[in-house]
């Protein structure tokens, strides 16, 4: 268990349901911190993307505005059972994390 | 004669209500008014907060509960929980049955101690005890620890017994007059809302039916953003009131706890939740 983003696929008439939270502090830059005052670097993920069985299927331009600890769904069409979903992100200090997983 | 004894009998339970109180009593009338008032509701789904009386808020919150927010801090509680303090000792060690599956017994009256002790006071106990500083307890750390001591208890009825201890019963009794006393500059008691106005719209909500409400903290709550325990919750709702929120922990609040907890006596625990 490396990874930070909690995955989840139901597959149903070819369409795989993709559920994800993905563990990130998110912060947007425009928060002080309460004791000294200064601004909280910005610090929150750019890009998600996804791919099926290594095609990128999917690419989401994310930015401040999206809360902590995303959660986000979403649907791959043409999806058989055995397939591989690929879920990564990259953030604005190019610290990256992914999660893979099997379809049932 | 016969109309003279009660009001002698509620004078004498006024002056001496110590002796007088009857958990018990009071808990079957706590469920006997929300039976009467709801009838539609099965008693086990006022576990599930609000959402026993809102349903297009639970539809949406079956949705939630899909893919739980929660879960993180499942994860980081369980990690937290078998990580050793500095004299290689855990949590472990200070629960019965290693701290799984006891959300159920706790809050409990300590006789030892002579007081209330909640889960959260627990596990600082615990860390006192072994020469570690002691959490912050209306988020973080805590709420993820108990957020796991919760889950591995989950389905297990409240199992909490009150006991003979005159002390214990005073507690009892402290935390029913908090309930019941109004407080702040709106001039609310926690009874005016979750017992007399419970199911009714207050602005955009609908305010939660009492029962039930200790079975499933701590909780995430879509309005923090984050997990809090059931005394940030408190101090929540004294500040909804205008009243000045009590310390967390504090004596006040846990012995609201342990009436709180009472009244949904039996009821099965399903911490942690997830509420909006």
């Amino acid at each position: 268990m490396a990874s930070g983003i909690r995955i989840r696929a139901k597959l149903k008439d070819g369409v795989a349901e993709v559920k994800c939270l993905m563990k990130h502090d998110m912060e947007t830059g425009t928060r002080k911190d309460t004791k000294t005052g200064e601004l909280i670097p910005a610090h929150h993920i750019t890009d998600v993307t996804c791919e099926h069985n290594g095609k990128v299927v999917m690419t989401a331009h994310w930015g401040p505005a999206v809360s902590k600890n995303p959660y986000f769904a979403f649907q791959v069409k043409d999806a058989k059972p055995g397939d591989t979903i690929k879920v990564s992100w990259v953030d604005n200090k190019g610290a990256t994390d992914s999660v893979e997983e099997t379809l049932k | 004669m016969k109309k003279v004894f009660p009001l002698v009998f509620a004078l004498s339970a006024l002056f001496s209500g110590q002796l007088l109180a009857d958990p018990e009593s009071d808990r079957e009338a706590f469920v006997k008014y929300f039976e009467q008032r709801f009838p539609d509701v099965a008693l086990e789904n006022y576990a599930n907060g609000i959402y026993a009386l809102d349903k297009p808020a639970y539809e949406q919150w079956l949705q939630i509960e899909e893919f739980p927010p929660y879960e993180l801090a499942i994860e980081e509680g369980e990690q937290l929980f078998n990580t050793p303090f500095a004299n290689g000792k855990g949590y472990a060690d200070c629960f019965p049955d290693g701290g799984i599956g006891i959300r159920q017994n706790y809050p409990y009256f300590d006789t030892d101690r002579g007081e209330v002790v909640t889960l959260e006071y627990a596990i600082n106990l615990c860390r006192e005890a072994n020469g570690e500083q002691p959490l912050k307890y209306k988020k973080g750390p805590i709420a993820s620890i108990s957020a796991y001591m919760a889950y591995t208890s989950r389905g297990k009825p409240f199992a909490m017994d009150l006991g003979d201890d005159p002390r214990a019963l005073a507690a009892y009794e402290q935390g029913k007059q908090f309930y019941y006393s109004k407080r702040g500059q709106l001039n609310f008691s926690c009874a005016d809302c979750h017992i007399k106005n419970a199911g009714m719209q207050i602005r955009a909500d609908r305010l939660s039916a009492g029962l039930g409400h200790a079975t499933h903290f701590p909780v995430y709550r879509s309005k923090w953003g984050d997990m809090g325990t059931l005394h940030r919750r408190f101090d929540g709702c004294n500040k909804q009131v205008r009243a000045e929120p009590l310390p967390a922990q504090g004596e006040d609040y846990r012995n609201l706890e342990y009436f709180l907890s009472y009244m949904s006596n039996g009821m099965e625990t399903n911490g942690p939740g997830a509420r909006k």
